[in-house]
């Protein structure tokens, strides 16, 4: 019984922003202060605010752009570098998995003001493009987890392809990503959400209002001016939230089965 | 030629026979091939190619020794000249015809970047030249030996199937180099410099102060004092953070897991509802309910009859509502990774120590906790690391508020990472952001290749 009462209560501790953001997008008013836990009015007008106050539909149509394009991109070349590691050994392997281990543990905006001042060169600031080639070439600093993940495909079934004289992307194609559906779909997910919910380098990049994403159009919200419009912003917050939460509870079982294969190949 | 002496005894070895086939069937010549090619090679790059009668791959080869020359001659003096000086002239007004015009000087910030990619180029093509050398020798060794060198179909072929990885790598590769290597290169070369906001190009040169804004750092007290301070509360945040975040997931997974309970995948689901939220927009929220004057959490304090928490604006109080905010948003992770883990634990060894007698407790700290430990601990230090750096829930959150006057540009809840990003993007210091980057770089990269080189997912999985 007293776990029980543990995890009720643990429930709510998780649930409860995710609750008041919700209540607060519908209540009356701006204030972030209610007197009352459950309003006593509630209304849409926030959530209608959105799209005719700031350019919300432009946002999330660029959001969903960005973030769509660099998960096809980075999640062709993160299972790519994977295999490859994986499956072939070759000079340089094991010097060249160690740099890209280390280089994957740097914060990505070490490089802003250097990546900053290349697009400005290029004449790349300010465009989607930009954002999507960063993202996409930061992705395979993460492989490793696609290659742990290859390393439990029995080398067997590669060498039986082998002999039956298949090149190297017939087998990649044929027969290793059809194993891999749990792989593909955790890669795609973190690829597609990394770049969604990215802030720092959007924020860099993204000068006018029309190119910005959700992260940044929300964060300038509230960060301006001090908790004024805050029921707005939380509209905001769950018209953005939901779909990736939503996503996030239906794949609930491939998350589970990518992160425990991560972890116990150690 | 030569002569063999055949013995004439009939116990002739099997190798014997073998050799006296293999002379026969292969005209061995004196070593003249292969020097003869390497040295051409070394004059030219593809002449070597030509000479073994490799004629497609000696044109090609051909083709990037005249880019290489021809680069080298025009673009690589230059290059050094940008990189070493920093461009010489300033912009100024001139007078050209009647009017005083902006007449643009150098901009040492472009002269330092195309200085080194052109370096780099440079570096990559003497590689290649290298290559071709020992490749025309390699050629030429063959052909000593009788066998005819491979034509370009053959070589082709031989890329596709024994060089496919270097090949498929190299397009990851190249976004990896020009995007984080590139980046960090420049980054180091800043903190050499004199570049900040007030200095920039191409309205000023910029030039090269060698180490003095290192010794600045440790000499002058206020910035000294801040980065020590700076430093401990990061590794203290890290420490902190990883620890709740591992031990808090342990919590909750052993709770969730436990035989009887009911619904265990409702639970799983609500838990990992602070990971499925996107964490900016959690983050944002739970600055706002933990505001000190409106925020819920403080209301409802007052309800019960507390006192109102200066949650973000004391900073003892903003530390720990960092490490309350940054446990809920890691916990669910760490949970799910234990309940996975938790699953592979046999059940018969659960068995055996309840013959023994174990209580649950006893279950726990000599089953369980160690057989986690076992899978989660490179991951744990991962994390640890991943920790030093984590900018956006400090941003985010606290912005490193509230502020500190003895701090140089900083907050009491600044850590490294977002010290530098303040003196970059708001104070414009860049040079000094450099140095603190340097820092954190080394840092990172002690952990991160003695962790690396320990994880089992690296240590060879040869023994299939």
């Amino acid at each position: 019984m007293f776990s029980y009462f543990v995890l009720v209560l643990i429930a709510v501790f998780c649930v409860y922003p995710a609750l008041w953001v919700t209540i607060s997008s519908l209540r009356t008013g701006d204030a972030l202060y209610s007197d009352t836990v459950i309003p006593s009015a509630l209304t849409f007008v926030h959530y209608l605010d959105l799209f005719k106050k700031f350019m919300f539909a432009q946002w999330y149509i660029n959001t969903l752009k960005i973030a769509l394009a660099s998960m096809i991109i980075g999640t062709v070349l993160t299972l790519l570098t994977g295999y490859t590691f994986s499956m072939f050994r070759f000079a340089g392997r094991k010097n060249l998995m160690s740099i890209l281990l280390v280089l994957g543990l740097f914060p990505g905006f070490m490089s802003m003001i250097a990546i900053y001042i290349l697009l400005n060169q290029m004449d790349l600031l300010n465009k989607h493009a930009a954002i999507i080639i960063v993202y996409a070439a930061g992705a395979p600093l993460f492989f490793l987890f696609a290659k742990s993940y290859f390393d439990t495909i029995p080398k067997s079934l590669v060498e039986a392809a082998r002999i039956d004289g298949a090149g190297h992307l017939p087998i990649f194609f044929r027969i290793v990503m059809p194993l891999s559906t749990p792989l593909i779909v955790y890669t795609a997910l973190m690829t597609f959400t990394g770049a969604f919910t990215d802030f720092i380098f959007a924020k860099l990049v993204l000068r006018s209002p029309e190119k910005k994403t959700l992260a940044v159009g929300l964060f300038d919200m509230i960060a301006g001016q001090f908790a004024t419009e805050f029921t707005t912003f939380a509209a905001g917050c769950v018209l953005t939230a939901l779909p990736i939460t939503i996503v996030f509870i239906i794949m609930q079982r491939f998350l589970v089965d990518g992160l425990t294969a991560g972890a116990d190949k150690g | 030629m030569f002569f063999r002496v055949i013995p004439s005894n009939w116990n002739w070895s099997w190798n014997q026979m073998r050799e006296l086939v293999m002379e026969k069937k292969y005209h061995r010549q004196p070593g003249r091939y292969s020097k003869i090619a390497a040295i051409m090679s070394a004059l030219i790059m593809g002449l070597g190619q030509l000479y073994n009668r490799q004629y497609i791959k000696g044109i090609l080869m051909l083709a990037c020794y005249v880019f290489g020359v021809y680069t080298a001659i025009t673009k690589l003096p230059h290059a050094f000249w940008g990189v070493v000086t920093l461009g010489e002239t300033e912009t100024q007004l001139k007078k050209v015809g009647k009017l005083y015009k902006q007449v643009m000087g150098d901009h040492s910030i472009y002269l330092m970047i195309e200085g080194l990619i052109t370096i780099f180029i440079m570096i990559v093509l003497i590689w290649l030249y290298v290559l071709s050398i020992k490749d025309a020798y390699r050629t030429g060794k063959l052909r000593e030996d009788g066998v005819k060198p491979n034509t370009f179909r053959q070589t082709m072929n031989f890329i596709a199937s024994y060089r496919f990885p270097h090949i498929v790598l190299a397009i990851p590769m190249i976004g990896v180099v020009f995007f984080t290597i590139m980046p960090i290169v420049f980054m180091i070369l800043v903190a050499f410099t004199n570049f900040t906001r007030d200095t920039m190009p191409p309205a000023n040169l910029i030039d090269w102060h060698g180490f003095e804004t290192f010794i600045d750092i440790f000499r002058i007290k206020t910035w000294s004092h801040t980065f020590y301070g700076i430093m401990s509360w990061t590794f203290i945040w890290a420490l902190l953070t990883t620890l709740t975040g591992y031990f808090g997931g342990f919590a909750v997974a052993l709770f969730v897991e436990q035989k009887g309970i009911r619904f265990k995948a409702f639970w799983r689901t609500i838990f990992i509802l602070p990971f499925s939220i996107p964490m900016f927009v959690s983050t944002l929220i739970l600055r706002n309910i933990f505001n000190g004057q409106f925020g819920p959490v403080n209301q409802y304090l007052s309800l019960l009859g507390f006192k109102k928490i200066p949650w973000l604006s004391d900073p003892l109080w903003a530390k720990v509502t960092l490490i309350l905010v940054n446990f809920w948003l890691s916990f669910p992770v760490s949970m799910l990774m234990i309940i996975g883990i938790l699953s592979t634990i046999p059940k018969d060894m659960y068995e055996a120590a309840d013959i023994d007698g174990a209580n649950g407790f006893q279950k726990i700290c000599l089953i369980t906790f160690p057989s986690v430990m076992f899978s989660m601990a490179p991951l744990i230090i991962m994390q640890f690391v991943g920790n030093i750096n984590n900018f956006n829930v400090v941003y985010l959150l606290t912005d490193g508020q509230p502020v500190n006057e003895d701090y140089q540009f900083a907050g009491h809840t600044d850590i490294l990472i977002s010290w530098l990003y303040k003196l970059s993007m708001e104070q414009g210091q860049y040079n000094f952001a450099s140095v603190i980057g340097i820092f954190i770089f080394i840092i990172l990269s002690v952990f991160a290749i003695w962790n690396v080189r320990r994880t089992k997912a690296f240590k060879e999985e040869d023994a299939i």
